[in-house]
């Protein structure tokens, strides 16, 4: 059962990546990329990991994809990119020659992995253990770093202020900025 | 597999859950800065005419004086050898000498920073509310990460201070090189904190802790069953932390994004935001992680000696003052590093007095330069400088020593500051590093007598023509200006009190017991 989970789930992020490299169209990769983030997701559950299924779903394939998908749209659609051209000379070479480096180290490390059992417990708390994963996750949340939860309200905050200090500009001055005359944007608002 | 995921949800558990006690005296002072900022959001969205500058500046000051206060308001507390530093929130935070040192030096260049913008604000026509809410959210970020006793409160505290920063340094968005400052600031600092993170992980992963008490703990009773996992995420954590310090070779980011930047946040880059990433790579590399000093310290020695050879070296070759400040904020970097590379309770003592000391005048420097500057961050190149003593004899009074101070001489802060971490460098053994700071301070001199020369020696008629237009002072900006230039010869001339507080505050390492 596990492994044919595994393999379907497998299948599932192998054509989904695929499908985000080769699609002509953006659209289709996004989409093509949350098949991916959800073939990840049944992973996640199979290693009893239900928790970070459900943000995997819910932020990665949820927020951040429909995040792309807003901006393909603002861009447009329509507009295909001239794949022939390279902005950096040697790009391409530099891909493959990364590429083939990265899954000679994935290789090795898999193998490795196989032949050695370092038999060491692990530094960390088992995920399934008392209540689930999601009762754990709560209980350190708001206990050992109940002040780190607390301070990412502060960035909240930053994010919205600098968000409309950044968005509220007089329309046009970004343009020609050197020749125009000064105009306050929006001073003391 | 969902409907069990749900069904836990619904699981009872018996095991009892200890909400850790939250001790509101440990957190007043980064509770006066984030409640300051909320109130001032509040007032200005709910006051239906357009508040003035003053009032903002009168406001700020206020807000991080108090944050100064009540954070040296606990000094005797945490020094107390009976009751000594502790922990609050869970072993979230830490209460010591050197988190209060930080704390209130952080928000005392919030005061200086927002005494600077005042006028810069006036003449620039910005917006003095946001300016004045994400100085002191940043500030209260940099507070967080002296505070912190756990990675991942330093990893938040330092990005709230750099999101922050990076619209900051947007602010003016009307200028062009402030929108480049900004968005080189955003993609290399977010470049960094993927660095950090990553390193924060792989020492997760090496110790079993993000507490930075139990990591020192771990690392002092047993060897980490995978060296190469805590050695990576080592490197990764000096990377990124860095990165935000500005030390060769995470620099190039550096010149551009103080050139760009409104000239008081530049100040504030140069004095709060170097406080805060020292004070966490202080905390971090050399007191969590002081029994893996045999690792870390080569790598600290090359990054200083790259600092104190290129910034100099690149300092001197520079004609735009701004760029040449730019410049020497990394040669001091590595004067800080000489400090942090001493590995010793003297190295970090040293490394805080520097700060303290290289925070007023760069806070000092930066000042006299958007004096200097026309609207729009304009003209700070040289020649605007030229006779400048005779035009404004005490401007150029001051400014000559602010810059005599950042070259180390005698009877001002800079001289006691490059003495103490040249001395702890010394007793750790570090020869070749002494002597190199020692060279490198006189060729750094050049770049400072230069503009000195060109103040005082330098005729005015290239400036004539452009107008007569003085150099106006505002009120604010001279008072700032005063307060640093008093303790830039005040810590030269009586640096002793500062000297035993840095040495008091060498941080604590608190692990929480389970």
């Amino acid at each position: 059962m596990d492994v044919f989970v595994f393999a379907v789930a497998a299948a599932v992020i192998l054509i989904g990546a695929m499908g985000v490299v080769f699609s002509r169209n953006p659209v289709h990769a996004a989409l093509m990329l949350v098949m991916t983030l959800f073939g990840i997701a049944v992973l996640f559950v199979q290693q009893q990991a239900h928790f970070l299924a459900a943000v995997q779903v819910v932020v990665y394939a949820g927020a951040i994809v429909v995040l792309f998908l807003f901006v393909i749209m603002l861009l447009g659609v329509d507009v295909a990119e001239n794949v022939t051209v390279e902005p950096l000379v040697g790009q391409r070479t530099a891909a493959w020659v990364i590429t083939a480096g990265s899954v000679g180290l994935l290789t090795a490390l898999a193998i490795r992995a196989a032949q050695v059992s370092l038999g060491m417990p692990s530094g960390t708390r088992p995920l399934d253990g008392e209540g689930g994963n999601l009762v754990q996750l709560a209980r350190v949340l708001f206990s050992d770093y109940l002040f780190a939860f607390e301070a990412t309200s502060v960035l909240l905050v930053i994010a919205v202020v600098g968000a409309v200090v950044l968005a509220n500009r007089s329309p046009g001055s970004t343009a020609d900025a050197g020749e125009q005359e000064h105009s306050p944007t929006g001073a003391g608002r | 597999m969902i409907a069990g995921m749900f069904a836990q949800l619904g699981v009872p558990t018996d095991a009892p859950f200890a909400v850790p006690e939250v001790a509101w005296s440990a957190l007043t002072p980064l509770l006066i800065l984030i409640v300051g900022a909320l109130a001032l959001l509040v007032v200005t969205a709910l006051v239906p005419r357009t508040l003035p500058v003053g009032f903002f500046t009168v406001t700020t000051v206020a807000v991080a004086a108090g944050a100064a206060v009540a954070s040296l308001g606990s000094w005797d507390r945490v020094t107390d050898p009976d009751r000594g530093p502790y922990m609050a929130v869970a072993g979230a935070i830490t209460l010591d000498g050197f988190s209060v040192l930080v704390t209130a030096l952080l928000a005392i260049t919030v005061v200086l920073v927002a005494l600077l913008a005042d006028g810069y604000l006036r003449r620039e026509g910005l917006g003095a509310a946001e300016f004045s809410v994400l100085v002191l959210l940043s500030a209260s970020g940099g507070v967080m990460m002296a505070l912190a006793n756990d990675l991942i409160v330093m990893f938040l505290g330092l990005e709230v201070l750099s999101i922050a920063l990076y619209v900051l340094a947007g602010f003016q968005g009307d200028r062009r090189e402030s929108q480049e400052s900004a968005m080189k600031y955003f993609l290399l600092g977010a470049f960094a904190s993927a660095f950090l993170l990553y390193g924060i992980a792989l020492v997760y992963g090496a110790t079993g802790s993000t507490n930075l008490g139990e990591i020192a703990g771990f690392l002092a009773r047993d060897v980490p069953s995978e060296q190469g996992l805590l050695l990576g995420g080592m490197a990764m954590l000096i990377v990124g932390f860095g990165f935000k310090i500005g030390v060769v070779p995470f620099q190039s980011w550096v010149p551009d994004v103080y050139q760009g930047a409104p000239t008081p946040v530049t100040a504030f880059m140069a004095s709060g935001v170097k406080v805060a990433g020292f004070a966490a790579l202080l905390r971090v590399i050399v007191s969590a992680l002081s029994v893996q000093a045999q690792d870390w310290r080569p790598v600290m020695w090359v990054l200083a000696m790259l600092t104190l050879v290129v910034g100099p070296a690149m300092a001197i070759v520079q004609t735009d003052v701004k760029r040449m400040l730019a410049y020497s904020s990394i040669s001091h970097a590595g004067f800080i590093l000489i400090g942090v590379q001493a590995a010793s309770d003297r190295g970090t003592a040293g490394a805080l007095f520097y700060l303290f000391a290289y925070s007023f005048m760069a806070l000092g420097a930066f000042g006299v330069v958007s004096l200097v500057a026309r609207q729009g961050d304009v003209g700070v190149d040289l020649d605007r400088f030229r006779g400048l003593s005779k035009r404004r004899p005490g401007l150029a009074l001051v400014f000559a020593v602010f810059l005599l101070g950042q070259t180390g001489v005698p009877l001002t802060s800079g001289f006691m500051a490059k003495f103490s971490v040249i001395g702890a460098a010394v007793a750790s053994e570090s020869y070749a590093l002494a002597m190199v700071a020692m060279l490198t301070s006189v060729v750094g001199a050049f770049a400072y007598l230069r503009v000195i020369v060109a103040m005082y020696l330098g005729d005015d008629e290239e400036m004539a023509e452009e107008g007569t237009r003085r150099v106006q002072i505002p009120a604010a900006a001279g008072l700032a200006l005063g307060l640093a230039l008093a303790v830039t010869v005040t810590l030269g001339v009586l640096p002793s009190t500062v000297l035993d507080a840095a040495r008091d505050a060498v941080p604590a390492r608190l692990s929480p017991s389970r």
